[in-house]
């Protein structure tokens, strides 16, 4: 169906050196493949060579041949392969021309020329196939991010394309819209036989739904075909089961949870005799007669709760948008040397409670303390040493054109002395020039540079929003380094987050938000493995022992 | 009440909504109807129209809350208007003077020109009745604008008008998207240890901003591009040519035609050439729609409740252009000397008539959308 022979890309400003090369692919029909690798080796031109996006619209040089369903994507445009392939990018609302649920399904039909009867019908199916019909008429500006990824899909998929591509289309939902999402695609794969390529960073939530996997191991670097079992025994990306599933040595490697936990019985065992593993869970009947603190939370040690005073507090608060009631009824406390997780679905208040704590958004009712002063009565300069928030988006920070400058009116922000900036930089994340420009970073790199400016003003409260968005796992790990050092330097650090195996690694403490309200806060091992959306695959297979990641269970082992 | 034939305006759906056709005649008669009169009470009465129906029948979609700003700007356009009159001074003859300003002087050549000086009752009330009127239009507009989706509009417009028109709604979903980048990174300033108020603050986001939205604009003419957005039929090159020389001889024709009509002396040539470009014209986009192959979904159906609309708004537009023939004096009441005005009965019902639609037009659902959390905008 999808057929690479020998493809090179070239962008005009890489120098020569080539995005992509050699890339010999043959996706039959029918098949789901998952597209893996670091972030940064050409994925998404892959993607868009297969839609005739690359070389068509991006510009650079192809060589070699693509083609679709017999197509050539040479001498076939874009819209000329309409009808043969529905791309849907990595931001939906990137990729919503009309303003309706409705209209937006029709809208690939209408171009395509369809009589008016087979777009009624087709449009009726879809939205049953997606779980959309109670959304038909509302604007796609008031849907979530599950449903926009959801109408997004749908859009393509009312012309009957036989191959579908999708660029990262759970990175940016939480879990339970991520299963909605990934639902869907596997009753098109099966009721449809419709082809599916995509590429995915949060390999655990996808990895059992693919055929076969197609590993880019570096950039310009050929590709890696085969079964996910096989691809991920060797994969520098995978997801924890299957670290867990290195560690202990199975064959074949499990890929789901399910296969895991059959494979993992030997492994509890050997767990179990270390009488390591339990982590505290006090008051709870199943663990009572579980050793009650475990060597391997040292690390995680939250700092004792009373003899600090806390860095900020709110009470009782409150938060408008528009007429709605964002959040309501928090009073929480944060304390210095803790990292607290905030999670819920996507629009249940985590966003707004960031902005209410760094002084964006004001309280409605109720307070919010932070560092002895409310922050929104403060000014910028102020504000900037009691609390820093690194946004969803890290380019909103960004206005300079090299890193350099940035760094520069960073120190000149916070009255830093000269070079500070560039020092946190360099000790974060070594090997970034002074003259690039922001633009050409990638996400990881990205978000370190703003972490780096954030930190240029030493705020003891640190906020993060959806800080692993688009990171892969080395990115992650590299974050996760930096964030437990800081803690450990006695920043206080409240991240919003959807990515359960981030806050298992990392925090003390879970707060779980729905509809803006608080309705779990507690110790990150009994938060997470209370419920099964936000556990994380190691606990999920070794329950009801109480592991939450693969370093952790390497520490016991060894 | 009865079961049975009911008469009451069924609610609102897809395939019985209003086509946006008859919101905006209706609209427009009415707009017709307050370019007529300068009479403040007939004005009032208009407005008032014109927000009953958009309170009963407007929508929760996002155009739908346009009306309020529409209201913003009419009554801007009345303050800027009378700033003039107090400022500029009117040309209007008036002997009840309110107060006199210092007067600028000015050169010679300035002549006719004239800053400060005398107001006069008679000069504010001719401003305040003319900025009344143009406030009405633009409300008019406005409750247009909220009725009517402006992109189902569009759909309307004939097969080869129609990618131009998907560029305007394109274009139109533009603004939001940049006053939302705007909060979006003047909050992200404030991040910085910036001030995030006042014009410096706005300027600064501005480059960012125009970064941003070009991006975006990029985006989706990728996504635009994958969707078959441009796809064209095969036709044969006479066709092609026909198309070219029938749609460019109608237009010239037009305008030959109007400027037939309007200049004193052509008069005999003015309408048939006139009419002849019109139909060139018409039939140049009809050979220009073949070239395209889109298919319309669900296109808007014009019924018995469109008519409806539409003509009250026309039978108001006719009632007060007649009655503005027949009695001059009610609806443009005079200012010099200033008399108070008094309702005239027959344009008073004849706006009236322009409340059917809050009877006849489907009534929307009220659905209890929720906003979406985007970042930081606030």
């Amino acid at each position: 169906m999808i057929r690479f022979e020998d493809v090179c890309v070239t962008y005009q400003d890489a120098e020569g050196r080539p995005t992509l090369n050699g890339i010999e692919l043959t996706v039959p029909e029918g098949e789901l493949m998952l597209l893996a690798g670091p972030s940064g080796v050409g994925k998404s031109t892959l993607l868009a060579a297969v839609s005739g996006l690359v070389p068509h619209f991006t510009g650079g040089t192809l060589t070699g041949r693509v083609t679709v369903a017999g197509r050539d994507t040479r001498t076939h445009r874009p819209r000329e392969l309409a009808d043969v392939v529905g791309t849907v990018g990595q931001d939906p609302l990137a990729h919503f021309v009309t303003d309706t649920v409705e209209d937006e399904l029709a809208y690939g039909m209408e171009s395509l020329g369809l009589p008016a009867t087979v777009m009624r019908r087709r449009v009726e199916e879809t939205l049953d196939l997606l779980g959309l019909a109670a959304l038909r008429d509302r604007p796609i500006a008031t849907l979530s991010g599950g449903q926009r990824q959801r109408v997004a899909i749908g859009s393509v998929l009312t012309p009957h394309p036989r191959v579908l591509v999708l660029d990262e289309p759970t990175s940016a939902l939480d879990p339970a819209a991520a299963e909605e999402v990934l639902s869907v695609l596997q009753r098109l794969v099966h009721d449809l036989g419709t082809t599916v390529l995509m590429a995915e960073h949060r390999l655990e939530r996808v990895i059992q739904y693919a055929d076969r996997v197609a590993l880019l191991p570096g950039a310009g670097q050929p590709l890696v075909v085969g079964s996910p079992a096989e691809v991920m025994a060797m994969s520098p990306v995978y997801p924890p089961v299957v670290g867990l599933g290195r560690l202990a040595g199975w064959s074949p490697l499990p890929l789901t949870v399910r296969d895991a936990r059959r494979a993992a019985a030997d492994l509890r065992d050997r767990l179990g005799d270390k009488r390591r593993g339990a982590v505290s869970t006090s008051g709870s009947a199943a663990a009572r007669d579980q050793p009650r603190r475990s060597r391997t939370r040292r690390r995680r040690e939250a700092p004792e709760p009373v003899s600090v005073p806390p860095l900020a507090e709110t009470d009782n608060l409150a938060v408008r948008r528009g007429r709605r009631e964002a959040v309501r009824r928090i009073s929480t406390t944060f304390r210095p040397g803790e990292v607290v997780a905030l999670m819920g679905r996507n629009g249940a208040g985590k966003s707004t409670l960031l902005a209410t704590l760094v002084g964006t958004l004001r309280p409605h009712t109720g307070t919010v303390t932070v560092g002895g002063a409310a922050p929104h009565r403060l000014s910028p300069r102020d504000a900037l040493r009691k609390v820093g928030l690194v946004p969803q988006d890290p380019r909103d920070l960004l206005c300079a054109d090299t890193v350099g400058a940035e760094c520069t009116a960073a120190d000149r922000d916070a009255a830093a002395p000269s070079g500070t900036c560039r020092a946190l930089l360099a000790a974060l994340l070594p090997g970034i020039a002074d003259d690039t420009h922001p633009r050409d970073l990638s996400e990881g790199q990205r978000l370190t540079l703003v972490l780096a400016i954030v930190l240029t003003a030493a705020p003891p409260l640190l906020l993060l929003d959806e800080p692993t968005r688009g990171l892969d796992y080395a990115a992650k790990a590299r974050l996760v380094t930096v964030l437990r050092d800081l803690a450990d330097r006695g920043h206080a650090i409240v991240m919003a987050t959807h990515d359960v195996e981030l806050a298992a690694e990392l925090t003390h403490r879970v707060v779980i938000l729905a509809d803006g309200e608080i309705v779990a806060d507690g110790p990150t091992p009994e938060i997470v493995t209370a419920s099964p959306s936000f556990a994380p695959q190691v606990a999920k297979v070794l329950a009801p022992q109480q592991w939450l990641t693969v370093s952790q269970v390497r520490e016991a082992l060894a | 009440m009865r079961t049975g034939r009911t008469w009451r305006a069924p609610v609102a759906h897809r395939s019985n909504s209003l086509h946006p056709g008859a919101w905006w005649t209706w609209a427009l008669g009415l707009a017709a109807a307050a370019s007529r009169t300068t009479n403040p009470l007939l004005l009032a009465l208009l407005v008032g129209v014109a927000g009953y129906v958009v309170a009963a029948r407007r929508t929760e979609a996002p155009w739908a809350r346009s009306y309020g700003a529409f209201v913003k700007l009419g009554l801007a356009v009345v303050g800027i208007r009378l700033f003039f009159a107090v400022a500029l001074g009117s040309p209007i003859p008036g002997t009840h003077v309110l107060v006199t300003l210092p007067q600028v002087p000015l050169p010679a050549w300035a002549q006719g020109v004239r800053i400060g000086g005398r107001v006069t009752a008679e000069g504010l009330l001719f401003a305040l009745y003319d900025g009344l009127r143009l406030a009405t239009l633009l409300i008019c507009v406005g409750a247009a604008n909220a009725l009517a989706s402006p992109s189902r509009l569009l759909k309307s417009l004939p097969g080869a008008l129609y990618e131009a028109g998907v560029a305007v709604v394109v274009a139109m979903t533009f603004a939001p998207n940049l006053v939302a980048d705007v909060r979006r990174l003047r909050a992200a300033r404030r991040l910085r240890g910036r001030p995030d108020r006042g014009l410096r603050g706005l300027l600064q986001v501005g480059l960012p901003v125009l970064e941003g939205a070009l991006e975006r604009s990029v985006a989706l003419a990728a996504a635009m591009d994958a969707r078959g957005y441009g796809r064209t039929a095969q036709v044969p090159p006479a066709v092609r040519r026909a198309t070219a020389a029938l749609t460019l001889g109608g237009l010239v024709g037009m305008c030959a035609g109007t400027y037939g009509l309007l200049a004193a002396s052509g008069a005999g040539y003015g309408l048939p050439v006139l009419l002849a470009g019109v139909v060139a014209a018409l039939a140049g986009l009809w050979l220009g729609g073949r070239r395209t192959v889109r298919t319309r979904y669900r296109p808007d159906v014009w019924g018995v409740r469109a008519w409806l609309v539409a003509a009250s708004g026309a039978a108001a537009a006719a009632v007060v252009i007649v009655g503005a023939a027949r009695d001059p004096a009610a609806l443009q009441p005079s200012v010099v000397p200033p008399v108070a005005p008094a309702l005239p009965v027959w344009p008073a019902a004849g706006v009236l008539l322009g409340l059917l639609p809050a009877i006849v037009a489907p009534v929307p659902e009220p659905t209890a959308g929720r906003e979406s959390e985007e970042g930081l905008s606030a």
